[in-house]
C-alpha cells in the first residue's frame, strides 16, 4: 500500500470514527432504541473483538500457527480472571510472550 | 443539590487516575502502528484524530497483516459503531449543545462512558467527562508519540513481546462483555466464539482483514435472523435490562 493510501486510510477512518460519534451525542432520544439495534451494537464488538484475538494470536501471514503469542494470551487471561488491572494485564502478556520468544526460539 | 469539595475531587481524582492508566497503553498503539508501516505522524494523527482505541489497533492490525484500504476502514468504522451508543446515553447525562457538543463528541469512547454514566447529577457527569477525557487524550497521545519513536529501536525479544502485548489488549477489552454481570451475557459469548472461529477457519481464504468484518457481519446477519419476531417492545428505556432472547443464537453450551 503507498504512503498516500495509508494517508487516505488513516485520515477516512478518523473524520468516520468522529461522526460515528458525534452522530450518538446529535441523534433525538430514543432514535437508537430499537431492541434489535441496540442488540447488534452491543453483540458486534464482542464478534470483531474475538476475531481479533484470534487472528494476532494463532495466524501469521495468512496461515495457523501456535507459538509463544498463545502463551502470552493463556497469561493474560489468568490475570484478567484475577483481576488484574489492565496495564498489569499487558505487562504480564509481554513478559510471558518475551520469555517464550526466547525459550522456543 | 449541589456538588460538595470532596465529592468534585473523588470525581477528579477517579477521572484523571483512569485517563493516566490507559494512556499508558498509548505505548503500545505507537509501537504497533509503527511495526505496521505507518509513520510517526500516521500513528500520531490516527490518536489525535479517531481517538478510540479498539479501532485503531484494529486498523494497524489489519495494515500490518496485509490487508487492503476497505478491510482496514471498515473495521475501524465496526468497532466504532459502539460510541454511538454512548453518545446517546451521555446525550441525556452531559446535555451539551452548540460548540461544546461538537468539541464533546471527540472524547465520547470507553472509558469516558465509564466513569460519566456513574455520576447521576449533570455537574458531576461533566465533570468526570472533561476529567477523564483531557487525562486520557493527554497520555494517550504523548505515549503514542513515545512507543512510535521507541518502536524503531526495538529488536526481535521486544518485538515478540508486543506481539504478545496486542492480542491480550484486544482480550481486555473483549474480557468485559464474557463475565457474569454483562449484558446479553450468553449471547456475547456465543458471537465471541463465533467471531474467533469464523475469523480463523476465513484467514487462509480471503484477502487479510477481511476476515474480520466477516466476523463483525455474520453476527449482523444472525441477530437479523433471530430478531425478526416481536420488536414490539421498542419504547423501553434505556436502563431496562436486556430481554431474555425467546429464540436464542444457539444452544448456549459455551
Amino acid at each position: 500500500m503507498s504512503p498516500s493510501t495509508v494517508w487516505f486510510v488513516v485520515i477516512g477512518a478518523s473524520v468516520g470514527a468522529y461522526l460515528l460519534k458525534l452522530t450518538g451525542l446529535s441523534v433525538p432520544a430514543g432514535a437508537l432504541k430499537r431492541p434489535s439495534i441496540r442488540r447488534a451494537v452491543e453483540l458486534i464488538p464482542a464478534a470483531l473483538l474475538a476475531a481479533l484475538v484470534a487472528v494476532h494470536t494463532l495466524t501469521d501471514e495468512g496461515a495457523l500457527v501456535v507459538d509463544f503469542r498463545l502463551a502470552a494470551l493463556a497469561a493474560a487471561a489468568i490475570a484478567l480472571a484475577l483481576r488484574a488491572p489492565f496495564i498489569v494485564v499487558l505487562l504480564v502478556a509481554g513478559g510471558v510472550g518475551a520469555l517464550g520468544y526466547v525459550v522456543a526460539g | 443539590m449541589k456538588p460538595n469539595t470532596s465529592e468534585r475531587a473523588r470525581v477528579v481524582r477517579d477521572g484523571v487516575s483512569l485517563g493516566t492508566a490507559v494512556g499508558l497503553y498509548g505505548i503500545a498503539f505507537g509501537a504497533t502502528a509503527t511495526a505496521a508501516g505507518l509513520s510517526v505522524w500516521q500513528a500520531s494523527v490516527l490518536s489525535l484524530v479517531m481517538f478510540t482505541g479498539a479501532s485503531q489497533f484494529a486498523l494497524v492490525g489489519v495494515l500490518a497483516a496485509g490487508g487492503g484500504p476497505f478491510a482496514a476502514v471498515g473495521s475501524a468504522l465496526l468497532l466504532g459503531t459502539r460510541n454511538t451508543i454512548y453518545g446517546v446515553r451521555l446525550a441525556e447525562l452531559l446535555a451539551y449543545r452548540g460548540w461544546r457538543r461538537i468539541a464533546a463528541a471527540h472524547w465520547v469512547i470507553d472509558e469516558t462512558t465509564a466513569v460519566t454514566v456513574r455520576e447521576n447529577r449533570q455537574e458531576l457527569s461533566r465533570l468526570a467527562f472533561a476529567s477523564s477525557g483531557s487525562a486520557l487524550f493527554l497520555f494517550w497521545n504523548l505515549t503514542t508519540v513515545a512507543g512510535a519513536l521507541g518502536a524503531q529501536s526495538f529488536g526481535p525479544v521486544l518485538q515478540a513481546a508486543l506481539d504478545s502485548v496486542v492480542p491480550a489488549a484486544f482480550l481486555a477489552l473483549l474480557w468485559p462483555r464474557l463475565v457474569p454481570g454483562a449484558d446479553l451475557l450468553r449471547e456475547q459469548r456465543i458471537v465471541a466464539v463465533g467471531g474467533a472461529v469464523i475469523a480463523l477457519a476465513l484467514t487462509p481464504v480471503v484477502a487479510p482483514g477481511l476476515q474480520i468484518i466477516a466476523a463483525g457481519l455474520a453476527v449482523l446477519l444472525a441477530i437479523r435472523g433471530f430478531s425478526a419476531q416481536p420488536d414490539g417492545a421498542s419504547s423501553q428505556r434505556d436502563e431496562t435490562p436486556p430481554l431474555e432472547d425467546p429464540h436464542p443464537l444457539g444452544d448456549g453450551s459455551v
